[in-house]
């Protein structure tokens, strides 16, 4: 496929690359700051649950350089949600500005606005606030205990499933009869999983700055997932016309999901708009930890029911989410547990999925890579391989035999969408088995299964596990790409589609570049800025290579259009049987036209017009990329230490449009599924405070800490997406904590149900093995 | 306090704040490669060369660089890459590229010590500089690719 493509396929250097080694200027904080500019500092709450009596800002206010001080008496009192996304928003209106409640250590309570950072900070200290204590949830079992303290008590919450059973979210979908399907089977393998808080931990913060323009319109310049929905949402909260904002997402450095929030960007509008002056705002590491958003902790059991010989009866998946202090992302990140994973095993016919997500006094769950797949997947392709063990058959051998494939459907698609039921499909491509084989033999399955090499007191195993996810929301996502041509035979893309370091500008270009016949440097992306680019709903859920990049695609084969349009007029030829290729429009006879004399001809010549086109694209369906991740461990029996010493994962994205930039998704996202899965946690004390905020504490991967993580490529074409392609950008962090977990089983004997596996887990797990039975 | 150093060969006299960092420094002075992270020597994205050893920017105040050499990634030839920041953006080592700027430094002064590391004693240097993008791997591919060139790590 990619022999006869000029650019889609190959590994083009990212088009912002030159900028990011050169450590230009490119990122929000690295802007000259503005005249005038304030400077931004929050007040948090110390406590996990209270409600605010009093607030004193008197000696705050009257600190010289202070220009503003920011809380519940002098900011709106809509309820809102914070979370990125389509209008109107899945999750719960259970948040204001500035709350006369805390819900958690690192609400907000007051900011200041300031001079200097230094001024602003200290400002902070002399705000007095007299907080009633109100006891704590500080677990999912203790929000749904009998008699819990109710966290959103307020009466003017919107879409909280049940506030006052501190349940924020629910989700039930049924095909066939589970019940008695579980009931009437022969063997039944039922998975408890428990999965710990974690952060995104993007190495720039939050950082946003607001100024007004000449014309007195609010710029924000945001590290953001979602410009337009930043836009939609300070519209709203802060009355504000729409149209008087513009927000522009520069280079950012990385999102994962937790940019997918609108965190902060309020606060500097809301100085700016009342100050008249320039506001700047950037998160302390400390602040990305504790108030910013996180990976929801869950709790799943799953249930198989099958026959003697491993035939899948039944899937039963029941899942409590902890969603922290607001529903942000609670519902729909719980019905993806289940919607990107269990159409997976496809031939069954009594499948159930039942889940609730509950407040807590703790951090707020948000959108994190994966959402939610990753907490399902732990519990799912554990119970795969408890099954294949008690049946007695090679895990590798059943999931072949059982997974989706292209041509079929799964009722799930229908029973569960995002928060809602979902959308028929049937899976338009499907690489998978071949990904499993492609993999076993790189990893060496044959011989290492069940081998356990010894040495010393490690013991060597290899897992496996497989996985889908999807691209985009299919009939929610929009997308839109403008293309226009220069007089040069250049091109100008513009995309609401938000690059979060993905290289997804490049991506995106190269579409264009290759549909119009061009070299990458002839298409001059622009992206991101609510201005000057057609809408589009952002970076996530998978959906800037699959979706926005079908609108380029749809947009450059217009452009396409109107170039072999004026063509054939030049060339007196019917435009039928011209072909487009290398910068030129070329006749059967021989003869062509340059793009860059069609170019001047429209701007200066005979029938003079713009050449340009805007598409949208709506997708009718989510094609899933698909996985098999194998690893190799070692664990030390008398430590209890789990050493990754190999990965493979192979993935099926349809066409590579950029092989690097590709690969370089899943190896980002496997990294940091291993230290989701052996290391990092964020913990909390008895209060509700987090002891893990900082770097220090809270370990991400170093280059010391993986193994080496080869990714394969294995090539499917998708016909319903752009040149072929699916999105690629989540699924690898679903793989490495049921990868490792069924390693370890095949290394020890023993199973793994809580993450993140550390040594003392790991260590008890084997002293209980070796002292049973 | 006034403090004379020499930033990417230029000579310069700045005042500093008693408790600035030489990390808000160089910031404010415009060098804004170097990026804030962590502020607390964790995150590896403030590393500059102080006299060429890669440092941690946020953990020291700007007077202790009083006398000192500092380069940025700003002071590596601007005409052409760097081989280097060649390697990376070939082997597509830059995702989002906040890290780049410290981990292209950090390898370069890897590099004029050991012209022929293994991609262990890579590996083992860039410890410090952390990426949450990556998973390392196409990174140290770019920093191998420029100790097996032609011209070898000599580079550094």
């Amino acid at each position: 496929m990619a022999d006869k493509l000029a650019v889609v396929g190959h590994s083009e250097i990212r088009l912002d690359g030159r900028a990011l080694v050169k450590g230009e200027p490119v990122f929000v904080d690295d802007r000259p700051p503005e005249p005038d500019l304030l400077h931004i500092a929050l007040l948090r709450s110390p406590h996990a649950h209270a409600r605010i009596r009093n607030i004193d800002t008197t000696a705050a206010e009257s600190l010289a350089g202070v220009a503003i001080v920011l809380d519940h008496r002098n900011t709106p009192d809509r309820r809102y949600t914070t979370a990125g996304q389509g209008y109107p928003e899945p999750s719960p209106y259970d948040a204001r500005m500035f709350d006369t409640k805390v819900r958690f250590v690192g609400d907000r309570v007051a900011c200041v606005a300031a001079d200097s950072l230094e001024i602003a900070r200290r400002a902070t200290s002399l705000i007095s606030v007299d907080y009633e204590i109100l006891e704590p949830v500080l677990s999912i079992d203790e929000a749904i205990a009998a008699g819990a303290p109710v966290i959103h008590d307020e009466t003017d919450a919107l879409d909280v499933w049940d506030q006052e059973r501190n349940i924020a979210a629910h989700m039930v979908a049924r095909v066939g009869d589970v019940e008695q399907a579980l009931a009437g089977s022969p063997i039944v393998v039922e998975v408890t999983t428990e999965t710990q808080y974690t952060q995104h931990v993007p190495l720039e913060p939050h950082a946003v700055t607001s100024y007004l323009n000449e014309d007195g319109r609010l710029v924000i310049i945001s590290s953001t997932q979602v410009p337009f929905h930043v836009r939609r949402i300070l519209s709203r909260l802060l009355d504000i016309p729409l149209h008087r904002i513009r927000v522009i997402k520069p280079r950012i450095g990385g999102g994962f999901g937790v940019k997918q929030e609108v965190l902060i960007e309020d606060l500097a509008a809301l100085v700016t708009v009342r100050t008249g002056r320039p506001a700047r705002f950037i998160y302390t590491r400390e602040e990305e930890f504790v108030s910013s958003r996180t990976r929801h902790p869950m709790r799943i059991t799953v249930k198989l029911g099958a026959e003697p010989d491993g035939t899948l009866r039944a899937i039963s998946m029941d899942v409590l989410s902890n969603t922290g202090a607001y529903g942000t992302h609670g519902l729909t990140v719980l019905s993806n547990v289940g919607s990107k994973t269990l159409p997976l095993y496809n031939k069954v016919d009594n499948i159930r999925f039942f889940g609730d997500a509950v407040y807590t006094n703790l951090p707020v769950g948000g959108a994190y890579r994966g959402y939610g797949a990753s907490q399902g997947y732990f519990a799912l392709e554990t119970a795969v391989d408890r099954l294949a063990d008690r049946v007695g058959v090679d895990p590798l051998e059943w999931r072949i035999g059982n997974h989706i494939r292209a041509g079929e459907s799964s009722p799930v698609f229908r029973a569960l969408g995002e928060g809602r039921e979902g959308v028929d499909q049937i899976i338009p491509s499907c690489a998978l088995t071949e990904c499993i084989r492609r993999g076993a033999a790189r990893i060496g399955w044959s011989g290492k299964r069940g081998a356990r090499r010894r040495r010393g007191s490690l013991v060597h195993g290899v897992g496996m596990s497989i996985h889908m996810q999807g691209s985009g929301i299919p009939l929610i996502d929009m997308a839109s790409a403008t293309i226009k041509m220069n007089d040069d035979g250049s091109f100008n893309l513009l995309v609401g589609a938000t690059d979060l370091g993905t290289g997804s500008d490049t991506v995106l270009g190269q579409i264009a570049a290759e549909v119009l016949g061009v070299p990458l440097d002839h298409i001059v992306v622009t992206s991101s800025d609510t201005d000057t680019t057609p809408f589009d709903t952002g970076a996530y859920a998978s959906s800037t290579t699959y979706v926005s990049g079908m609108a380029v695609q749809l947009a450059a084969e217009e452009v396409r259009d109107h170039i072999l349009d004026v063509a054939a007029e030049i060339l007196k030829i019917d435009r039928a049987q011209l072909q487009s290729g290398e910068g030129r429009i070329t006749a059967p006879d021989g003869s062509s036209v340059s793009l860059e004399e069609i170019g001047l001809r429209t701007f200066y010549g005979a029938n003079q017009r713009q050449i340009a086109a805007t598409r949208s694209f709506v997708p009718e369906m989510s094609p899933p990329p698909f996985l098999a991740s194998f690893c190799e461990v070692a664990v030390d029996e008398d430590t209890g230490r789990i050493e990754v010493v190999d990965y493979v994962a192979a993935v099926d994205c349809g066409t590579a449009i950029n092989p690097h930039l590709a690969a370089g998704q899943v190896e980002g996202a496997i990294a940091n599924g291993i230290g989701y899965a052996l290391f990092e946690e964020m913990v909390f004390d008895v209060d509700g405070r987090s002891l893990t905020d900082d770097l220090g504490r809270y370990k991400i991967a170093t280059t010391l800490d993986l193994p080496p993580i080869e990714v394969i490529l294995v090539e499917s074409y998708d016909p319903t997406g752009p040149m072929g392609a699916k999105s690629i950008s989540e699924i690898g962090i679903n793989a490495p904590i049921p990868s490792i977990a069924n390693a370890v089983h095949d290394a020890t004997g023993i199973w793994l149900t809580e993450t993140p596996f550390t040594p003392e887990r790991v260590w008890r797990a084997l002293e209980q093995a070796r002292h049973s039975p | 306090m006034r403090i004379a150093a020499e930033i990417n060969g230029r000579r310069i006299e700045e005042t500093v704040g008693p408790g600035e960092t030489l990390l808000e420094a160089l910031r404010r002075l415009g060098y804004t490669s170097v990026k804030d992270g962590c502020a607390h020597g964790d995150c590896g994205t403030c590393a500059v060369l102080l006299n060429g050893r890669a440092v941690a920017s946020c953990l020291m105040f700007a007077g202790q660089a009083h006398g000192a050499r500092i380069t940025t990634i700003e002071g590596l030839p601007a005409e052409k890459a760097h081989p280097l920041q060649q390697a990376m953006l070939e082997t597509g080592g830059v995702q989002c590229g906040y890290c780049i700027p410290a981990m292209i430094l950090t390898a370069a002064d890897l590099l004029r010590r050991n012209a022929t590391p293994t991609r262990a004693e890579i590996a083992a240097y860039l410890a410090g500089n952390l990426c949450r993008c990556t998973g390392y791997v196409k990174q140290l591919d770019a920093v191998e690719l420029v100790v097996e060139s032609p011209e070898g790590g000599a580079h550094g």
